[in-house]
């Protein structure tokens, strides 16, 4: 694969799972994962200061099913619509199989009745396998720079 | 507890405590920016020990972080000699916020404004020009000769650290922190803070358009807990039908909830929880695995420390809640989560995993943070409506079961007191 078809395919699939969480389509969202993966939502605080604690965190695709079913039937929380934007996907390196690849996101939310704001921005720190076979993250880390979340942060980033 | 010197009065900022007294909660308490005002002045700035961090945040000479006591931004430092100061973050010079970082390690504190120069403890070190400037062969400018750099320092707040937890007091005459917390509160503070050394495992804010107040409610308020929280109930973590029991000091202002695991499976308390869902399973148990840590068969010890602190134990995620008013309708949480330098591998990843359960995605805290910002929606639509919390009765009385409001009851009644209230007088 040249560097220029490791770069679309990365896009690719950003562009097809950041889709996925706008139109809500939950339990559609693992199957972006490796069956090995790992998820993880973190204030940039924490990354900076070497403190492990994630807002949101999954070892394990199983626990991203369990994250989904609690969203769907536990968590009591207002309606809302999210957007995603991701721009400058690049790749910035190799780690065995994955490519490393970093992106910048913002998210706007819109609460019915209210002007859209944006709700938290950061970056992706990801690692990817592209290749044979459909692409998946083999570990996604969200990092945040909005620290203090207005209200709740309930769906993936 | 403090003596307070506030003399109860009938009317406080022009309004009147309901007659039906703590079993009844004004909505203006969460709306009226006058009570706001009296509530900074004589709780945060008043007869009250403030939460303001963890030692192991300051471990070296010349760490520093700054945070907030009610509305009132401070510096908290840890000198060259290892004390710990905490300093009213606000220049003595022309009030400019001297301190602009949220963390770091430094031997002095400047401002940028005019470079006025403390140390640590706060004491001003340096004025630049103070002499004023040459002109020919003498000096013109510079601050009258009866200048004292002793008499412009950072404000100074009275500071304890008590087992590795750091709070601070506008008030000098304040009894130390154990009178403060009374006995009963002192053994669960205990409980966590035995005096092994603390870990931090980091950090999650979240800023609620909410009253304090019901933030710090919320957690001396074990009704909702069972109704409210499918993912608790479900898997057996917190439930009312489960040995449980609510405790409060002498003054209703401290208490705690205390329950321990149960397991997934119906009971006759279950038919009044419709959140009870008995085939609810995870696909990866890991997240509740657990560990017994402390010397009692307690699994949830949520303590609420007047006036702004939640301590929580839920299994073995510990975490210190700090509430940080901003006006009526809003305030900052902010969690810092912390374990023990003795914890093994094992135990930081429990604590990781389970730490998914609280903070702003959390699978129980998120309900909760949706029922806060809800009630203050519902409350604005009629300041002098009351909330009805007569759940377990009237009293202020520490029960040993979950289906009461006793502890929010105590809440008002000590806030009462701080703030001058009758609650109950004839009108």
């Amino acid at each position: 694969m040249t560097d220029r078809e490791a770069k679309w395919a990365a896009e690719d699939l950003l562009d097809r799972y950041v889709q996925c969480l706008d139109e809500e389509r939950l339990e559609e969202w693992p199957e972006f994962f490796t069956d090995s993966a790992s998820y993880r939502v973190m204030p940039r605080e924490n990354v900076e200061r070497g403190y492990e604690l994630a807002t949101m965190s999954c070892d394990s695709k199983g626990m991203m099913k369990d994250r989904v079913v609690a969203i769907r039937n536990a968590s009591v929380f207002s309606r809302r619509y999210l957007r995603h934007l991701v721009t400058n996907v690049r790749i910035t390196g190799r780690e065995g199989e994955c490519y490393l690849v970093q992106a910048n996101y913002a998210v706007l939310q819109t609460l019915p009745g209210e002007e859209t704001k944006v709700f938290n921005a950061g970056r992706y720190a990801d690692k990817v396998l592209l290749g044979n076979g459909e692409p998946k993250f083999q570990e996604k880390i969200v990092i945040y720079d909005s620290l203090q979340i207005p209200g709740m942060l309930v769906i993936p980033v | 507890m403090a003596t307070i010197t506030v003399k109860p009065e009938p009317s406080v900022a022009g309004r009147v405590w309901p007659k039906e007294g703590v079993a009844r909660v004004p909505y203006w308490v969460y709306l009226d920016p006058e009570i706001y005002a009296l509530e900074q002045q004589r709780i945060f700035r008043g007869p009250t020990w403030n939460y303001v961090g963890l030692e192991a945040e300051l471990p070296k000479s010349g760490d520093f972080k700054t945070t907030s006591i009610g509305d009132a931004p401070v510096i908290v430092t840890r000198d060259r000699e290892g004390a710990l100061h905490v300093l009213l973050n606000q220049c003595a010079h022309r009030g400019s916020r001297v301190c602009r970082d949220p963390y770091g390690n430094s031997m002095k504190l400047q401002c940028i404004y005019h470079q006025w120069n403390y140390d640590l403890k706060g004491n001003l070190t340096g004025v630049p020009f103070r002499g004023g400037v040459a002109a020919g062969d003498h000096k013109v400018g510079g601050m009258p000769a009866d200048f004292s750099l002793r008499d412009h320092g950072l404000q100074k707040l009275k500071v304890e650290a008590v087992n590795g937890v750091i709070f601070a007091s506008f008030d000098h005459n304040m009894p130390p922190f154990r009178d403060y917390l009374g006995e009963t509160m002192w053994y669960y503070f205990e409980r966590i803070f035995d005096g092994r050394p603390l870990r931090i495992v980091g950090y999650v804010r979240q800023k609620l358009a909410a009253n304090w107040k019901l933030m710090f409610e919320n957690i001396k308020d074990p009704y909702h807990a069972s109704l409210l929280h499918v993912f608790l109930v479900s898997f057996g973590l917190f439930r009312a039908d489960q040995k449980s029991k609510v405790e409060m000091d002498q003054t209703g202002g401290h208490s705690v909830l205390v329950s321990r695991k149960g397991d997934q499976k119906a009971s006759q308390g279950t038919t009044d929880m419709a959140s009870f869902k008995s085939d609810y399973t995870l696909h990866d148990p890991s997240l509740l695995a657990g560990r017994k840590e402390f010397k009692d068969e307690n699994t949830v010890v949520m303590q609420t420390l007047f006036p702004s602190l939640i301590v929580q134990q839920q299994t073995n995620t510990l975490a210190m809640r700090q509430i940080l008013p901003l006006g009526p309708n809003a305030f900052e949480l902010v969690w810092d989560f912390f374990g023990y330098e003795s914890d093994d591998q094992e135990m930081r990843k429990i604590r990781l995993r389970q730490a998914n359960l609280m903070g702003p995605s959390g699978l129980v805290s998120v309900d909760d943070s949706e029922a806060m910002e809800m009630c203050q929606k519902g409350v604005a639509a009629e300041a002098d409506a009351n909330a009805f919390v007569e759940l377990g009765g009237r009293e202020c009385n520490n029960e040993d079961h979950m289906v009461t409001e006793t502890a929010i009851r105590g809440f008002y009644k000590h806030y009462c007191h701080m703030l001058g209230f009758q609650p109950g007088a004839s009108h």
